[in-house]
């Protein structure tokens, strides 16, 4: 049993592709027949994630892994295979069951477009693609399942490619990450080189396990560096985020699936996942490159934050928060609470697509409005929308005891402050849960509260395919409260291996009261700020420098434009002139001398040898002229001849005789 | 004046060249054949004499041999004919100047 299903993992992601690939085939009208194929496949991959994910709930610490020779080259073989443990499960079940809402919701979303199958076909490609990198055991497999994530991702965020700002974003998405994927390949190279396996668990053997990183040594630093860039790229952390907030010109279900829910967070899941290279070596749970998962994590989550009080589109508010909140458990791997970077993860994948399909369904019910100054009094006209999108708010937010949210950034704060190498991560953590509430609470009374205005004049709440969606998603963060309360640790205890006993007073700690004072004070603060907003944001009366700043977040897509983007176009046009001049003249010169040569073979051609050939068929031409003249047809006329040659003959044989 | 055979060869000479005349001089073709036949005579003619007059003038030796060219020459002449007939009716003429699709 356990065997067969371990064996056969590989079938989670190989549903939804083989269900993309069939919809890919069918024609572009055949619309209801594409969504139910892509439903289908993502229930198949849902029932298969939990069939094994109540595998791994019958041992603590669960392992399994399935091992194969993918080819040989020369005396290497290189082995690729899939592993089913708790942080894999866990990540399946959410994966698959969020992407299953967005599906739905899509349907009611996507009803209008007239690409309905082609989009269909990109999502389930995305959740093939997705969970085989959660399923992989090999960090190439999983390099591979990571490009095609980043691919569907292309595809989707370009996917209304008629609009150049959609085209544009998904070239700056692909290309920001790409350079991301160039480090962690070169980590991944380096990992081969130095190890000779890129498994990670192989009974002993992989390169996670302790032979692995003996063989590694002190270069493992360098390797999980190396190895972050990609995570770096893929989870929009600081310097690489500025894709992320571009992406945005997608769809709003694929923004909710991949920039929000799943993709964004495999740069976190790959980090956990080779978290013995980052720990390799640990003294006290620190190690150089921990400290750098930590600065950046701790950089990307502040400025994310503080930008996001600044924009004006609801979905680039909410793409920022996600960068925040990634930058956030980038902190939580780097401090050591791997189990509560992981659970905030999940969490946050709950909540955010809550609240991405939420504003998707204020966008569609406020005809395709994105700027929430145009918006407002929307809680009486979409009282779904608006109850829900409450709930991932707060969750977002980090109110404790019913969100799940709250418990996870609970044990994210609480794993900052025990970190040994320094406290300042924890109280800028701190300033982050004012910040994120603070933010959010401006969303909110911007969309919902107030009077109306130009987009919400005659909005409506959406039909139900798109809110049981969202219901669901919003039963769900309040659910997992309970799974993630710290007085009860299941989740903490199923990730970690450990068993999890009730305790309720874990729950009277000092620092829960620090966080919830926070997030109180962050939202009442909010509503201070914000009451009584109309037309412009009361932080840009008061600090017009300050808010122009973050309004065009940190001028950094300028300064990228003015440096790293003018340097290599200036490389461009460089190896353009080299190309046009340098190059083509010495392809020109060749060329020439090569025609001056078949000048000169010609006129000898032309002169010597044609001109020779010419005379002597003219001559012969001549002589057959004389020749045919003298065949008269004359039979007469050759008798004489003959007649006349017998009579010479004759005398010349009587004259030499 | 007893036959002798320079009277014979002299006879076959003139024979010759009088058909010889014809065949080059005629423009019918039935003259030529004419003339082609003389000419034919006169070899005949040579070859009886030379027999006669030779070492063993005995028949049927030098007559076997004039026998047999005067058979082929009839055969050749029925070819010939029947030829001039074939050329008639093609060309509507005889005239053998005007046979000349030969001609190069």
């Amino acid at each position: 049993m356990t065997r067969g299903i371990v064996t056969n993992l590989w079938l989670i992601p190989a549903v939804p592709l083989a269900a993309s690939l069939i919809i890919l085939s069918l024609a572009n009208s055949r619309r209801s027949a594409g969504a139910v194929l892509a439903i289908i496949g993502q229930v198949a991959a849902l029932a298969l994630s939990i069939l094994a994910f109540s595998l791994t709930l019958q041992t603590p610490g669960f392992r399994a892994i399935h091992n194969f020779t993918w080819f040989t080259f020369g005396e290497q073989t290189l082995r690729i295979g899939w592993v089913l443990d708790p942080l894999a499960a866990a990540m399946l079940v959410m994966i698959a069951l969020v992407g299953l809402c967005i599906f739905i919701f899509s349907i009611g979303y996507m009803a209008d477009d007239k690409n309905f199958t082609r989009f269909f076909t990109y999502l389930s490609f995305f959740s093939g693609a997705m969970l085989g990198v959660v399923i992989a055991n090999s960090l190439l497999l999983l390099f591979v399942c990571w490009e095609l994530v980043g691919l569907a991702s292309y595809l989707l965020i370009g996917f209304w490619i008629e609009k150049p700002s959609a085209a544009a974003a998904a070239k700056k998405a692909f290309i920001t990450t790409r350079i991301g994927d160039m480090g962690f390949f070169l980590g991944i190279l380096w990992l081969y080189g130095r190890s000779g396996t890129l498994l990670f668990y192989n009974d002993g053997s992989g390169c996670l396990e302790n032979a692995g990183l003996v063989a590694l040594g002190a270069s493992a630093t360098f390797v999980a560096l190396l190895i972050f860039c990609g995570a770096v790229g893929k989870s929009g952390q600081f310097p690489l985020h500025v894709w992320l907030p571009d992406a945005m010109e997608g769809p709003t279900p694929v923004s909710a699936l991949i920039h929000a829910a799943t993709m964004v967070a495999a740069g976190v899941f790959l980090v956990a996942r080779v978290y013995p290279l980052f720990s390799f070596g640990a003294i006290n749970g620190v190690t150089p490159s921990l400290t750098v998962v930590v600065s950046i994590g701790v950089i990307t989550a502040l400025m994310a934050s503080l930008i996001a009080l600044g924009q004006f589109d609801i979905k680039r508010i909410l793409a920022y928060s996600t960068v925040s909140q990634l930058g956030l458990m980038m902190v939580s791997l780097g401090v050591g609470g791997v189990a509560a970077g992981m659970m905030h993860l999940i969490a946050h994948g709950f909540f955010k697509a809550l609240l991405f399909l939420g504003a998707g369904s204020v966008i569609h019910g406020c005809h395709q409005e994105h700027d929430i100054r145009k918006m407002g009094g929307l809680r009486r006209l979409m009282p779904i929308t608006f109850l829900t999108y409450a709930i991932g708010m707060m969750a977002l937010s980090g109110v404790p005891f019913f969100f799940s949210g709250g418990w996870t950034k609970e044990e994210i704060l609480h794993a900052t402050a025990h970190w040994h190498a320094s406290h300042l991560p924890h109280y800028l953590m701190l300033a982050g849960v004012v910040l994120t509430a603070l933010y959010m609470t401006r969303q909110m009374i911007y969309i919902f509260f107030g009077n109306r205005r130009a987009a919400s004049e005659d909005a409506h709440e959406s039909p139900p395919v798109m809110t049981m969606p969202l219901i669901v998603l919003a039963s769900c963060s309040i659910v997992l409260s309970a799974i993630l309360t710290p007085a009860w640790p299941w989740l903490h205890g199923y990730l970690t291996g450990e068993s999890a006993h009730f305790d309720i007073a874990v729950l009277i700690q000092p620092t829960l009261f620090v966080s919830l004072a926070l997030v109180a004070g962050g939202i009442a603060l909010g509503f201070a700020i914000y009451r009584r907003v109309a037309g412009a944001d009361p932080l840009e009366h008061a600090q017009p420098a300050l808010f122009r700043f973050l309004e065009n977040k940190m001028w950094l897509d300028e300064l990228y434009d003015r440096t790293v983007v003018a340097y290599s176009r200036m490389a461009a046009r460089l190896s353009d002139w080299m190309d046009r001049n340098v190059w083509d003249g010495l392809v020109r010169a060749v060329s020439g001398i090569g025609q001056i040569f078949g000048i000169l073979t010609d006129n000898f051609d032309e002169r010597g040898i044609n001109a020779g050939i010419d005379e002597a068929t003219t001559g012969t031409r001549g002589i057959g002229r004389v020749m045919s003249a003298w065949h008269s047809g004359q039979i007469q006329t050759y008798l004489r001849a003959v007649g006349v040659s017998v009579l010479v003959l004759l005398v010349l044989y009587a004259w030499l005789t | 004046m007893t036959p002798t055979l320079q009277l014979f060869l002299v006879i076959s000479a003139t024979l010759f060249c009088i058909g010889l005349l014809a065949v080059l001089s005629r423009r019918h073709a039935i003259f030529i054949l004419i003339g082609i036949e003389l000419m034919l005579a006169a070899a005949n003619l040579n070859f009886i004499a030379f027999w006669r007059f030779g070492p063993q003038p005995q028949p049927p030796t030098g007559v076997m041999i004039a026998i047999f060219s005067i058979a082929i020459a009839a055969a050749e002449a029925v070819v010939g004919l029947a030829m001039v007939i074939a050329v008639y009716r093609h060309y509507r003429t005889t005239n053998v100047d005007q046979f000349d699709q030969l001609k190069g």
